[in-house]
């Protein structure tokens, strides 16, 4: 680089509203002031991931990091490092482990709160080039499989992993692949479930687009220690680039030898085939998974017999979902310790979730087990859009619940997120503001579930139109109070009685959120609940913008006159709200 | 070609072995200098193929017979679409966000010919990762 | 209840034959339903009541069952649909964000309900669920091209956006 110096600010979402500043400009004019241009230049940058320690500012070639920093420090940075080469060391960002200020990051990566195993290769190679997944050792994990271990070996490295499933359930892989592997017969088949249908998760397609061939060895990795010689993804048709990869992929597999008859000339023979749904949020659940790929209705039968039991054509088959296989290539690389060695004692590893909402760092970030909701929304989220308030997170989509501010400190796995009313699911986290209405979010995903309900048992095809009906009652004002304890009834019923995952799990949006937000079921229930914009005279200014904006002209007054809104014809839409300058209108 | 056994495949991958080293810390002496976009669903919905086509024009224009553009996957900061890594031989690998077509000439001159920063668009790489290279 | 056509004749003899050479490619086309559906949805654009029994005979299974699959999942239509399809996004990312009034706005726009098309044939709307571009809602799509961060003011824009292209024809 020409200057001597380089100062990284952080110029994120967080830092730069969070704490109202503007490090880059304010360096800017403190250098210009002593005139230090020619040695150093200041860049911008995004989120460092560690934004409750921020703004962050990493000086380069010294590569070590300010953390915390405020305007009033900027001189003394200027002054001090850039001017006579002192490291400000109250600034220094602190090592969470050794408790000691990082004076020479050199070598020593900050400490990341992300850690990423299933998404190791997304982003870093070329997902249509299999020369690029053998360069990080691809295919090396069955290579090293099918030389040194018997099945019974692969089953066993898998138990002593801990890994667990990641679509939702939680079951342990390794007890997964035992119970298949035990029956008996030479008919077996592999699957992957790569319908991801939880509205607001898409770590599988990443994954799929990102780096299929994982999925493609971890699968034959799966065959070989259960007995099978084929697999089948099935994915949903709502990913046409995922599944224009993975077919690319099985071509140069194939061409590889890595697919096809006697893999590493060991004698295991293996092929994939590609499946396809057809938009049926119910197709996740692995009984109604197989028949639809068998060409039926994708409803849903009674377990007993499991799927490892009489499973695809009434075989022993096992069902794994696409980040559980992303997972297993990196467990037999670097060994089922290692993978044990990560995350908290029920529940190993990493997961991915795919942040969205009212976030600042819409992504997909993969975390160890154990990481707090705290740390994944305010570190490596950069927190709430606008500052606004956070009211709660939604996990596990329309079969999970919300989690609240007060257990935001919740080391995540699949245990406790179940004990605070929600599920893991496949990771979808949706972040919610003040302003979101609770009881609506329940009634759009009764919508869903109801939409969605394949209609074979009556607890869900019934129980959740009626339960949608009751929302839908409270929302327009029509409700009472004896509503909320027959929705709640409902609900633990429909729990109780449902015949699959879906129907089982379809109240709990309304459950946990009736737990945690009862007062709002009871505004609605009550009928307190105000569905128009107001404005507060002592404030208007009588600007004329929100007049102007209003799509029903309901607003009326002349200029610098305060504004009145007739609430009778007012729809509610808030544009109102965010025209006004001087926050003169108050929401319903 | 088919792969017949681990020390066949492990012979080509050490042979491969140079791209990953060039993209995961910068450490090869080879002159080729890499620029991956992030080509997932919504990479390209933010315009990533956009960025990519004009990246190509670009090196073209500019006669840069060393750079080449790789489609990749998704690096997670879905916030910062059409995201770009650049990897330049004996430099650590520069994440940039927000590489929207008209500013794909910007970043060519800025990073790859006068080695400087593009300001507002660099990216910190905000995790770490199970390793690939090590054995 | 309109009477359904069940007539065979009325079904174009070059897609037929499409049809009937992508199912000689498979080796249990009956298991294979879904995909014969799918490619069948493909090339017809939507799956007529003729256009099912067609595919029933052929694969010698009850018309009642392929029409039972057709029935059960979303993605397969039995009604034609506009030359574009407008999707609104309904997954959760994009409902917080809005996705309702992006919806209201494009059915009024269009002056349609849901899955009804347009009397110049032009646009057909339907709600998606989660199309996985989630940093991006809330989002619409109109054919394979993809509109993000949409507002209601967007909409009318965008729509005309593929009138114009009709125009220029």
């Amino acid at each position: 680089m020409n200057s001597k110096y380089t100062l990284l600010v952080c110029d994120g979402a967080s830092c730069k509203t969070t704490h109202k500043a503007n490090l880059a400009a304010g360096f800017k004019k403190v250098i210009a002031e002593k005139k230090l241009g020619e040695f150093v230049s200041v860049v911008k940058t995004g989120c460092f991931g560690i934004c409750g320690q921020g703004p962050i500012v990493k000086v380069l070639p010294d590569d070590l990091l300010y953390v915390s920093v405020k305007q009033t420090d900027i001189e003394e940075i200027v002054e001090e490092h850039i001017k006579n080469g002192n490291v400000v060391k109250r600034l220094l960002y602190t090592d969470p482990f050794t408790q000691e200020p990082v004076e020479k990051q050199k070598g020593k990566k900050i400490y990341q709160k992300q850690f990423r195993i299933a998404l190791r290769n997304c982003g870093l190679i070329n997902p249509e080039d299999i020369t690029e997944y053998i360069a990080v050792r691809g295919y090396e994990a069955l290579a090293s499989v099918l030389a040194d271990k018997t099945p019974i070996e692969v089953v066993e490295l898998m138990k002593k992993s801990k890994l667990r499933g990641r679509g939702g359930g939680g079951f342990p892989t390794g007890l997964k692949w035992e119970f298949t592997a035990k029956q008996p017969g030479n008919e077996k088949y592999v699957i992957c479930n790569a319908d991801e249908g939880d509205p607001g998760a898409f770590m599988d397609r990443s994954v799929l687009e990102g780096d299929p061939h994982s999925v493609l060895e971890a699968m034959a990795i799966a065959g070989y220690a259960i007995g099978a010689s084929q697999g089948y993804i099935y994915v949903r048709a709502e990913y046409p680039l995922a599944i224009h990869r993975l077919n690319i992929a099985m071509e140069q597999a194939r061409e590889y030898g890595f697919l096809g008859k006697n893999i590493f000339s060991s004698g295991f023979d293996f092929d994939i085939d590609i499946r396809l749904g057809a938009g049926a949020f119910v197709c996740g659940e692995e009984t109604a998974l197989i028949h639809s790929m068998e060409g039926q209705r994708g409803e849903p039968t009674k377990k007993p017999p499991f799927p490892s039991v009489s499973g695809f054509r009434k075989k022993p088959t096992s069902v794994n979902n696409v980040e559980t296989f992303a997972n297993i290539p990196a467990i037999v690389l670097n060994g089922a310790d290692w993978f044990a060695s990560i995350g908290t004692e029920n529940s190993k590893g990493t997961k991915v979730f795919a942040l969205a909402g009212k976030i600042n760092n819409i992504g997909l970030v993969e975390v160890p087990m154990g990481t707090t909701l705290r740390e994944i929304i305010y570190d490596i989220g950069g927190g709430m859009v606008n500052n606004k308030e956070f009211k709660a997170v939604q996990s596990g989509g329309p079969s999970g619940g919300v989690i609240p501010k007060e257990h935001l400190d919740t080391p995540i796995d699949y245990e406790s997120l179940k004990q605070i009313g929600s599920m893991m699911g496949s990771g979808g986290l949706i972040v919610l503001d003040e302003d979101d209405d609770i009881v609506q979010l329940a009634k759009f995903y009764l919508d869903f579930t109801q939409d969605e309900s394949c209609g074979k048992c009556t607890p869900c095809r019934i129980g959740t139109k009626r339960m949608y009906e009751i929302l839908d009652r409270l929302t327009k004002l029509e409700g009472s109070p004896d509503d909320l304890d027959i929705l709640e009834d409902l609900a633990v019923n429909i729990k109780n009685s449902a015949l699959c995952g879906l129907g089982q799990s379809a109240p709990n949006p309304v459950l946990s959120t009736m737990e945690y937000f009862k007062d709002e079921y009871e505004a609605y229930a009550y009928r307190k609940v105000k569905h128009t914009y107001s404005i507060i005279t002592d404030k208007c200014i009588g600007c004329t913008k929100c007049a102007r904006v209003c799509p029903v002209e309901c607003i009326s007054g002349s200029v610098k006159v305060p504004h009145v809104i007739d609430e009778s014809l007012c729809i509610a839409c808030g544009a109102c709200y965010t025209a006004c300058p001087v926050n003169a209108i108050e929401k319903p | 070609m088919k792969i017949n056994s681990r020390s066949e495949l492990v012979e080509l991958r050490k042979s491969l072995s140079n791209k990953i080293t060039l993209r995961e810390s910068g450490a090869t002496t080879d002159d080729t200098i890499e620029i991956l976009i992030g080509m997932a669903t919504c990479g390209i919905a933010s315009g990533a193929k956009d960025t990519y086509n004009e990246l190509i024009t670009v090196i073209e224009d500019l006669n840069l017979t060393n750079v080449k553009v790789i489609s990749v996957g998704c690096l997670g900061y879905c916030y910062m679409e059409p995201t770009v890594q650049v990897c330049i031989p004996g430099e650590e690998p520069l994440l940039y966000g927000k590489i929207t077509k008209d500013k794909a000439f910007e970043l060519i001159e800025k990073v790859i010919v006068e080695r400087v920063y593009l300001s507002d668009n660099l990216l910190i790489r905000s995790f770490d990762k199970a390793g690939a290279s090590n054995e | 209840m309109e009477k359904v056509n069940l007539d065979l004749k009325d079904l174009d003899l070059e897609k037929l034959a499409e049809l009937d050479q992508y199912i000689l490619t498979l080796d249990d086309p009956v298991e294979r339903l879904i995909n014969v559906l799918h490619r069948a949805q493909d090339i017809f654009g939507y799956l007529p009541p003729n256009l099912q029994l067609y595919i029933a005979r052929k694969l010698n299974i009850s018309a009642a069952k392929v029409n039972g699959v057709v029935s059960f999942y979303s993605y397969f239509t039995e009604e034609k649909t506009g030359k574009y399809v407008v999707s609104v996004c309904m997954g959760t990312a994009c409902y917080v964000k809005g996705a309702e009034k992006v919806l209201k706005r494009v059915l009024k726009e269009l002056c349609v309900e849901k899955n009804e098309v347009t009397k110049d044939g032009l646009f057909s709307v339907k709600d998606v669920r989660c199309v996985g571009a989630c940093s991006l809602a809330p989002i619409l799509t109109i054919g394979e091209t993809v509109f993000g961060h949409m507002t209601e003011e967007k909409v009318p824009g965008v729509l005309n956006k593929f009138r114009g292209e009709i125009n220029e024809d």
